[in-house]
């Protein structure tokens, strides 16, 4: 907010008094050839009904670190992700854990659920359901600016 | 008006403001929290960790202040471009559980359920909790009712009762159950009933939800108004206030906040004025009205008792409506001058735009401009579109002031987690 540009219109405060100008007439005329491909017209691509399933449940993250960056989620990436959408085993989750939000892959297996990361520099986290886990929603999209 | 068996839901979101907040940071799980109102002036939401404190709704920030420190309370300045978005989601999902929607409040909805029989409520209520909770992450309350202020009460229950898990049906108990739980509550938690309302019902000796059930709808309306003999046929399973799917245009807009800083001279005042009016005509223009009159208000603090304290307003009608900001702030600074005394310290300042028009309804004038007036809707439109597609403020009005000294302390507002690209939440992944 605070570097934005801002356009100034300076207003006059006036007496009461009317202008004193009276229109004598108004008015518009339309005019001109249509165009040829006006009935080619389809639409415009939209970049939000492709990336959002459900608009209601879609909520933007922004990626900070590289521990996915083996499944191409990279520092500064956009996240698109749907709360609506059902988890499954290998699902790219947003997680909660120590109050942060972070991204994972979650597995299940016989001892519970296995958060891992994308890269060999961190280590697994094996939940325990005593641990204050919770799935956030689930990652659709990383959009990722070249 | 009055409609026999039917079936009203009201689904309410619980702490509404302080549960947005937690839904975008984690860290706020189970830990007491306050939101407070525009200005940082009183507590306008607890989590029930604050509840349980002992913190009651809507008392001033400082006398609680301490207090809350010691508790370790978090505290917000609200945000409500946050909250804004949060209600538009909640309300489009539960309108996926009803072809009727009334849309009450930013956290309140009715359904007409009437037309879906033989369903078990109790199981639809606690499907629209998991899809909200599910969807959104927000905890909301469900209560069924025969009529609104039925499932008004019923929601009440929900909320106050953790036996109900946060839905409660009253609409198929049978009278004698209803009179057992109504004997409970008292007479203040009906739908309508104020606290003068309240007072003079205590006095007639209706002091619980039964004792106002069980009175004469007739002899009421004669001591009240027709609009309580309507809450009593409501307590008794009529139907009698129907459900108000599409929202009427607002017959008063008003902007007013109160100062961050104490305020003392006319140009400051000036821009928050202007400031105020050209908010509250881009709300005009926005639901297509035109005003008639504009009201300025200025006020001192009342909570400084040593200050001299003043209190004035001034009602403006203008020649012709209109919805120009121009002609507004024209209007408010004239009624700004008149009512400004120097010397004292300014708390709040404010603008009404009263007896609203539709904008293609209203008579013209036989010397209207018309000209001008073409020139003036265009550059409204013109300034209402660049402002809402690069920001509130882009374009602004030169009275507005630059600096701004006077604006609202929001010291602690969160930020626009779901409606700004540059603030949305950050998801860590690993150290960095």
């Amino acid at each position: 907010m605070k570097n934005k540009t801002s356009i100034l219109i300076p207003i006059e405060v006036t007496p009461e008094s009317p202008t004193g100008e009276w229109p004598v007439f108004a008015s518009t005329i339309a005019a001109g050839f249509p165009s040829p491909a006006d009935d080619y017209i389809e639409s415009y691509i939209d970049l939000n009904e492709y990336l959002i399933q459900h608009k209601e449940a879609t909520f933007f993250l922004r990626v900070r670190g590289d521990s996915m960056r083996e499944l191409g989620i990279l520092n500064n990436d956009l996240l698109v992700v749907d709360r609506s959408l059902p988890v499954n085993d290998g699902s790219i989750v947003i997680a909660t854990i120590d109050g942060e939000f972070t991204v994972k892959q979650l597995f299940n297996n016989q001892k519970g659920c296995v958060l891992k990361a994308a890269n060999p520099e961190y280590k697994d986290i094996v939940v325990n359901s005593e641990d204050d886990l919770e799935v956030w929603g689930v990652v659709r999209w990383a959009i990722h600016k070249l | 008006m009055t409609i026999k068996n039917q079936s009203v839901a009201l689904i309410d979101c619980n702490n509404f403001y302080v549960s947005c907040e937690r839904v975008f940071n984690p860290a706020l799980k189970r830990k007491p929290i306050i939101v407070l109102s525009n200005n940082d002036g009183c507590v306008i939401a607890r989590s029930q960790e604050v509840k349980n404190l002992g913190i009651k709704m809507g008392v001033p920030w400082f006398k609680v202040q301490g207090f809350a420190k010691n508790h370790k309370i978090i505290t917000y300045s609200s945000n409500y471009t946050l909250y804004a978005d949060m209600s538009n989601r909640v309300m489009k999902i539960i309108s996926e559980f009803g072809s009727h929607q009334e849309i009450y409040s930013i956290d309140e909805c009715f359904l007409n359920l009437t037309e879906l029989k033989h369903i078990d409520l109790n199981d639809y209520g606690q499907r629209i909790r998991a899809r909200i909770n599910r969807l959104l992450g927000l905890p909301v309350c469900v209560g069924f009712g025969a009529s609104k202020t039925l499932a008004k009460i019923a929601n009440h229950l929900a909320k106050k009762h953790l036996i109900y898990n946060g839905v409660c049906d009253l609409s198929i108990k049978e009278h004698d159950v209803l009179d057992a739980l109504f004997f409970k509550i008292q007479v203040k938690e009906v739908w309508g009933v104020g606290k003068r309302i309240e007072k003079k019902l205590v006095e007639l000796g209706i002091n619980t939800v039964l004792d106002l059930k069980r009175s004469s709808p007739r002899v009421l309306r004669k001591k009240f108004s027709v609009t309580m003999e309507r809450t009593v046929r409501e307590l008794n399973g009529e139907s009698c206030i129907p459900l108000e799917e599409v929202t009427r245009p607002k017959k008063q807009l008003i902007c007013s906040r109160g100062f961050g800083i104490p305020v003392f001279s006319l140009d400051e005042l000036s821009e928050a004025i202007t400031t105020y009016t050209t908010r509250v005509a881009e709300k005009l223009r926005y639901q297509k009205s035109v005003a008639t009159m504009v009201y300025v208000f200025i006020q001192t603090n009342p909570f400084k008792n040593k200050d001299q304290q003043y209190n004035s307003g001034r009602l403006i009608s203008l020649m012709k409506p209109t919805n120009d900001t121009r002609e507004l702030i024209s209007a408010a600074l004239r009624g700004l001058k008149s009512i400004y005394k120097p010397g004292l310290a300014y708390k709040k300042a404010g603008v009404l735009l009263d007896n609203l028009l539709s904008s293609n309804q209203y008579q013209k004038c036989l010397f209207d401009d018309i000209a001008s007036q073409k020139n003036s809707e265009s550059l409204m439109q013109a300034i209402d579109r660049i402002n809402s597609k690069m920001g509130s403020g882009t374009i602004k009005f030169t009275g507005e002031g630059l600096q701004k000294r006077w604006s609202a302390k929001s010291e602690k507002k969160t930020q626009c987690y779901t409606t700004s690209i540059d603030e949305i939440p950050v998801a860590h992944c690993g150290p960095n």
